[in-house]
């Protein structure tokens, strides 16, 4: 079951005096995010990542195309008390303690009166801000009040959580805390939508992300998919000494730790290599394909030039 | 829906009244109450009308002013700090968001201006000894002050919706004066020839009319308020705030919150 569904969202904004420049924040982007799922956006900054999610939450409005979220439309406001968000960077209203902010948001949210004040307690108890529930918010530190920001986004058991930046202004105990609750939600059989630029963290969690950049959508599927490529090279390892010569006369640079070796070549230059291995009388532990990592993948993502809208093609 | 409102209004309310600078508006209010004790023990014969001048005119400035600080910020404060964006991830309507805002807001000025005016009774029972039918006239000016409050605060919000604080600061204040000034401008749109005539009869007809709703005057000297005029100003009141707290959620729904 498709619980996010992106059909050609763009936004573009104008400026200037006669307000005849126009800025493309987000090209035509299309994505399926399915129920159940933690799905990564990730993208450098400016990328185009808070735009969707300002998008799919209606704080801001679409120049063009539609989505679909739990299968109604983005505006309808009976798809709001199904999701949670967590905003960039979230501030609240500093006047109130993070209990009252949490039953403020209870009540908007349309949680029971009867269910309210313990659903409160039990969500600081979640985020670990127990000890600080009835302190204001304006004594609370960055990372509190990202706590505080995850707790108001999931008090009201949403079915599809948006988290933009989860881990921003954590400490690592903070993140993997944060980790540990996007894991937990996914047992809960809840949809995850968070943006990120910090891919370790994407790929500790997710089921499949999605690459960002300028604006429009590079690359969508599994980590594995991503990083299966081997970029056409191989590493190929071996007992016994003699062959260095040989293996880096075909292009390759050799490494030495103790009596093994190592290698990494183009793949169109094995053969010649197991070949010079054999005639050297060595022995050959193994021959691997190098599989390059996300921040690999994510990095030539970023350099490759521009492909326009059209190269949204992927998407599931 | 209407639960959503209230929860938005109450919260407003709760945030004014945590707001410090609240107290001290309150506080300069009351001083200067008090303060009319004094001026009126040393006026021969006309300490009552000292005193409601002084009170009322308290209760009217530092009102305005906690309407126009306040209600600049009930919007863009939230823009800008990002705090509306998690409450338009809720089942919030926009237009739920500026009317909930609104009614936080009056209901503010309507709690400040009754405990300012408990001040103003209290100081006129100090220098009278007693309270007379007259006294009861008071009430109906404090009642006018508080359908000033909430025009201004619709102005306010109006402007709010679409430019920053401090340009919404001064649009609010112009309006105000510009208004207390409506009859005057009507006055010099009748000597006037066009086509400043018509610019000076469309802008008094624009403005809302706060010289109306003054009767201070009158009232310090014991004059009652005609029936009429206190229907009239209420449904003048509650037109105009109405009209302004409309285009604000107009303007408020298509706006892009960055």
């Amino acid at each position: 079951m498709t619980a996010i569904e992106i059909l050609n969202l763009q936004k573009s904004y104008t400026f200037g005096f006669w307000r005849k420049h126009q800025k493309v924040a987000l090209h035509p982007l299309n994505l399926c995010i399915e129920a159940g799922e933690i799905f990564g956006y990730l993208g450098p900054n400016g990328a185009g990542k808070t735009t969707t999610l300002r998008l799919l939450m209606g704080i801001i409005f679409p120049s063009g195309g539609s989505a679909r979220i739990l299968g109604h439309d983005m505006q309808d406001p009976r798809v709001k008390a199904r999701i949670g968000f967590l905003p960039e960077q979230p501030y609240f209203y500093d006047h109130l303690t993070a209990s009252e902010l949490l039953h403020y948001y209870a009540q908007l949210s349309g949680v029971p009166a009867g269910d309210r004040k313990p659903r409160v307690t039990a969500m600081l108890k979640r985020v670990g801000l127990a000890e600080a529930s009835g302190v204001q918010l304006r004594k609370f530190s960055k990372g509190m009040l990202q706590r505080v920001g995850i707790a108001q986004a999931i008090l009201h058991d949403p079915e599809v959580v948006f988290l933009d930046e989860p881990m921003s202004g954590l400490d690592p105990i903070g993140r993997r805390e944060v980790r540990d609750l996007i894991q937990g939600l996914k047992d809960e059989g809840k949809t995850v939508l968070f943006s990120t630029h910090i891919l370790s963290d994407a790929e500790d969690l997710c089921d499949r992300v999605a690459v960002l950049h300028k604006g429009t959508l590079r690359a969508t599927g599994t980590i594995l998919e991503l990083t299966a490529g081997t970029g056409g090279r191989v590493e190929i390892h071996w007992q016994g000494t003699g062959a260095e010569a040989a293996i880096a006369a075909l292009g390759a640079e050799c490494r030495a730790s103790g009596e093994t070796r190592r290698a990494t070549l183009a793949e169109d230059r094995l053969e010649a290599a197991l070949d010079a291995l054999r005639r050297c009388h060595v022995r050959l532990i193994s021959v691997v394909p190098v599989r390059i990592t996300l921040e690999d993948y994510f990095m030539q993502q970023m350099a490759a030039p521009d492909r326009g809208a059209a190269s949204v093609e992927g998407a599931r | 829906m209407t639960s959503r409102l209230a929860y938005i209004a109450f919260n407003t309310f709760r945030e004014a009244v945590r707001d410090r600078v609240l107290y001290n508006l309150i506080f300069f209010a009351l001083l200067m109450a008090a303060s009319s004790i004094l001026v009126g023990q040393i006026s021969i014969n006309v300490e009552r009308q000292v005193v409601i001048n002084l009170g009322l005119t308290a209760i009217s400035l530092f009102g305005l002013a906690i309407a126009i600080f306040l209600g600049i910020g009930l919007v863009a404060k939230e823009i800008d700090k990002k705090t509306l964006y998690t409450l338009l991830s809720r089942p919030v309507r926009r237009w739920e968001f500026i009317v909930g805002k609104f009614a936080g807001l009056s209901l503010t000025l309507l709690v400040n201006t009754a405990l300012m005016a408990v001040g103003v009774f209290a100081a006129l029972f100090y220098v009278m000894r007693a309270f007379s039918l007259q006294d009861t006239y008071v009430l109906v000016a404090i009642y006018f002050i508080v359908l000033q409050f909430v025009i201004v605060t619709a102005v306010a919000l109006f402007f709010s919706s679409f430019s920053s604080p401090i340009l919404s600061g001064v649009f609010a204040l112009a309006i105000f004066l510009i208004g207390t000034f409506a009859e005057d401008l009507r006055a010099f749109a009748q000597m006037a020839h066009a086509p400043a005539r018509w610019l000076a009869v469309g802008l008094a007809y624009l403005v809302p009319n706060f010289a109306a709703l003054n009767v201070i005057t009158p009232v310090a000297h014991g004059e009652p308020v005609a029936g009429g005029l206190v229907l009239a100003n209420t449904v003048y009141a509650l037109l105009y705030s109405v009209v302004a707290v409309s285009a604000a959620v107009i303007i408020f729904e298509y706006r892009d919150l960055k």
